[in-house]
């Protein structure tokens, strides 16, 4: 049952509706989490909840056993995931026919069903509890802990669980300048990409007088990365108490969520959180009877990768086209609407409560010296566990990839990780071991970024790589730079001439020489880092562009214009299947009879190669 | 811009009312694209000069000045997506449908939309036929997914991504 929710206008007030909440969360501790996070639903996990309420109806347990619908649980590859509290068993790859089952077994009796729980891809070890799992091990999920308890549309949930304790300990026992200090020697960066020193720019804002402006950038346009839309999604509040937060300590009464509209889930769930909490008081004029006061907007995105940036953002949240522009000045001294603006990232928001809750002390205990804190990475691409992963900053790229992520898929060998999305860069094997911190991934070409982290095998081939980061800079350059607009085009240009084939040792001199250029002479960072993932990828891999160019070849096999198809007649057993499949009917013969490319009629697209069951195709 | 309605429809307020983004998303809303009269009417309404309505209609890729196809396909070429192959996915479908990025087929019933990431990278690649995600897509089960029998096809691909 709800309890009626008047606004909270004190401390001690605060505290003895937590403890309501608190009663009513304890009084529901058996209760079993469902991932309702894209990932999940995208997989049917709305029918899996619809599955285990009608299965508790039946049974007669609704009051006894809860249902969440939660946020990311983090092991997206094996969704849709179940949690069965409070033991934490884990079931993966969850059907709504499995639903009945596990609430009589594991509810009811007690038991484990071993069909459903997780089997390591490399060890074929199988785990049932959750926190065994050594994806969840070496993690430190100080952030992401919230989305495996909290129904994100509940503030109750929120709050049974700390959650607003760090706003009503700023606003009614610190000042601003205090909550600045702790922020400052937490040493907090900002997660967004940059890395910039949170507390700074809050005092700098601070210090300055009248109207002013906070905004929270959840744009998250790295392409393979979701951690700010899982935050958003699965935990929201610990965002918007973050913003509110970061309101009172530059004394800025209006803020902002600018998000991308390609996350309506997250953008739901932000809308409800806000409105949720001013409901309660904790938004809205006079908070906690303190006499601070904030009001909250949303500002939806339209599709613009460069809105990302700073300026830019704020020119988008104005309605207008979104191009980055010169500073100095700075925004916090003249951003939004003229005025002092803050802007931080979502993940950057979600760590202020823990700081404040915790103190700056605490706080750094986790990570490295220069970089404090945990980091979520999306941890994506030809990696066994592809997910969420929050670890102490500095842990080495080989502990995120092999020891959480399960290492590459389908046993093939590791070629290269590339962080930092379309700003960062590539690294080969023998980097594994480096820091995952902001330093350490600089100074070897690469960069933090937001958290994207994408995992590359033998498959990938570098110079298409390459080439897909500059096509996307291409596209989306706002164009009011020269060297950005031209410079990114003639890069992607020169690039694409090699993995054609028509491509020159000379050109990989211009392209590098080119790319030092676009870097030193445009006006944002879209332009300034746009260079990067060339750059990263001809200092690691020059051999494979080597290749492409001195022998005409593609060694992962990728690039179309070298590449070719042909069937082995031996290993062909004319079953005509690839035939059957072949979009540009290129494949001639009869049943029973090897079977025939023609390279002329060939549109290289691969489908015979993933066809034929005799491995009858060779692809070169 | 302090009013939060344009031509009779809801516009949300920022905190300095509302703005040319904000109207278009509105207008996009209601008619599914920005239809040219509806842009002019809005201009005179608020009284805004209707170059400010295009420059920013088209800088944003969201916006879209044509009306769309009946059913909509959009995939993905975040970078998750496309080092698991999105391309050839794309293409498949641009074939099959006889459709381009960023267009509508001739009979209006399907437009391909191109999106780098929707933040579900774990089932790259993938794509999102009205709203419906589907995962680990090959260019198979895009040809069998578009094909005459959907709902056999349906079946073949959310089992393919659930077991
Ligand atoms: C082209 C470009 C795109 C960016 N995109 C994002 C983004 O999507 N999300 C984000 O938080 N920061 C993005 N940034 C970084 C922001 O400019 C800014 O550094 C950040 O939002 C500041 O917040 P933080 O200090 O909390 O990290 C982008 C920067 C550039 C140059
Ligand atoms: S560097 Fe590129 S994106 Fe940035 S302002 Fe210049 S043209 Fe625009
Ligand atoms: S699918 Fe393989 S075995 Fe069958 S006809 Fe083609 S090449 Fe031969
Ligand atoms: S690669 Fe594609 S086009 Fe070429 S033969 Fe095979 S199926 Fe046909
Ligand atoms: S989306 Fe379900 S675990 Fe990440
Ligand atoms: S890259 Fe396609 S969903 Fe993220």
């Amino acid at each position: 049952m709800d309890l009626e929710a008047p606004k909270i206008k004190s401390a001690e007030e605060f505290f003895y509706i937590q403890r309501n909440y608190q009663k009513q969360y304890r009084d529901n501790n058996r209760f079993i989490a469902i991932c309702g996070d894209t990932g999940c639903t995208a997989r049917n996990s709305k029918a899996i909840l619809g599955s285990l309420d009608r299965c508790l109806k039946e049974k007669d347990l609704s009051e006894t056993v809860g249902a969440r619908f939660t946020g990311c649980l983090g092991l997206c590859e094996s969704g849709p995931l179940v949690i069965v509290y409070p033991e934490e068993i884990l079931y993966h790859r969850v059907i709504p026919d499995d639903m009945p089952e596990i609430v009589e077994e594991t509810v009811q009796a007690g038991r484990i069903i071993d069909r459903l729980i997780y089997r390591d891809p490399s060890s074929g070890e199988k785990y049932a509890y959750a926190r065994g799992l050594p994806f969840y091990k070496k993690q430190v999920r100080n952030l992401l802990s919230g989305n495996w308890k909290t129904d994100p549309t509940k503030i109750e949930d929120y709050i049974a669980q700390g959650g607003y304790e760090a706003l009503v300990k700023a606003v009614t026992e610190m000042s601003p300048g205090e909550v600045v200090q702790e922020v400052k020697e937490a040493r907090l960066r900002g997660r967004g990409g940059a890395g910039f020193d949170a507390g700074l720019k809050w005092e700098e804002c601070f210090k300055a007088s009248g109207r002013k402006f906070i905004i929270c950038n959840a744009d998250e346009g790295d392409p393979g990365a979701f951690m700010d839309r899982s935050l958003l999604e699965g935990n929201p509040h610990a965002v918007l108490e973050g913003l509110i937060i970061g309101a009172y300590a530059t004394d800025a009464r209006e803020g902002v969520v600018y998000i991308r509209s390609e996350y309506p889930t997250a953008v739901e769930k932000i809308k409800t959180a806000i409105n949720r909490a001013k409901e309660l008081g904790l938004v809205g004029d006079d908070i906690l009877g303190s006499g601070f006061g904030i009001q909250i907007y949303l500002s939806i995105g339209a599709g613009a990768f460069v809105c990302g940036e700073t300026s830019a953002l704020i020119a988008s949240v104005d309605g207008r086209v979104g191009e980055p522009v010169q500073k100095p000045p700075r925004l916090v001294q003249q951003g939004y609407l003229d005025r002092p603006t803050v802007v931080n990232n979502v993940e950057t928001l979600a760590n202020v409560p823990h700081i404040i809750k915790q103190g700056a002390e605490n706080y750094r205990a986790t990570g490295t010296e220069a970089s404090s804190g945990t980091k979520i990475f999306s941890l994506v691409g030809k990696v066994n566990n592809t997910g969420l992963v929050e670890v102490p900053l500095g842990m080495t790229l080989r502990e995120i990839i092999f020891e959480i992520g399960g290492g590459i898929k389908e046993g093939k060998a590791f070629k290269a990780v590339q962080t930092g999305g379309p700003s960062g860069g590539c690294l080969p094997a023998s980097y594994l071991d480096l820091p995952t911190d902001f330093e350490s991934l600089t100074e070897v070409g690469s960069m933090m970024g937001s958290g994207g982290m994408i995992v590359m095998d033998e498959d990938t081939c570098m110079v298409d790589l390459a080439g897909y980061f500059l096509k996307f800079l291409a596209d989306e350059s706002c164009g009011c730079c020269f060297t950005c607009r031209e410079g990114i085009s003639r890069l992607l240009e020169l690039v694409q001439n090699i993995s054609c084939g028509r491509g020159s040792l000379d050109q990989l001199d211009l392209l590098k020489e080119l790319a030092e250029v676009v870097k030193d002479s445009t006006l944002c960072g879209l332009g300034q880092t746009a260079p990067n993932p060339v750059l990263s990828t001809i200092k690691y891999f020059e051999d494979e562009y080597r290749v492409h160019i001195l022998q005409n070849k593609c060694p992962a096999g990728v690039c179309r214009a070298l590449i070719t198809f042909e069937i082995i007649e031996s290993y062909c057993n004319g079953c005509g299947l690839c035939k059957k499949n072949c979009p540009s009917d290129a494949i001639t013969g009869e049943q029973k009879k090897p079977h025939y490319i023609d390279k002329d009629q060939c549109d290289k697209c691969g489908i015979c190669f993933s066809t034929c069951r005799n491995e009858a195709i060779l692809k070169q | 811009m302090k009013k939060n309605t344009v031509l009779g429809l809801e516009v949300p307020c920022g905190p300095n009312g509302v703005s040319v983004i904000t109207v278009l998303q509105a207008i996009q809303g209601y008619y599914g694209y920005l239809p040219e009269e509806a842009l002019e009417k809005a201009a005179r309404e608020l009284k805004v000069p209707l170059i400010d309505f295009y420059s920013v209609a088209t800088f944003y890729k969201n916006f879209r000045l044509a009306p769309q196809g009946r059913r909509e396909v959009v995939t993905c070429a975040g970078t998750a997506c496309h080092v698991r192959g999105s391309e050839k996915i794309t293409e498949e479908i641009s074939r099959t449908l006889g459709v381009d990025i960023s267009s509508t087929t001739e009979d209006g019933e399907y437009s391909l939309k191109c999106v780098n990431c929707v933040g579900a990278c774990a089932l790259a690649p993938l794509i999102i036929v009205d709203g419906r995600y589907y995962g680990q897509m090959t260019p198979l089960k895009v040809r069998r997914l578009f094909s005459d029998n959907p709902t056999k096809t349906e079946q073949t691909v959310s089992s393919g991504l659930s077991k």
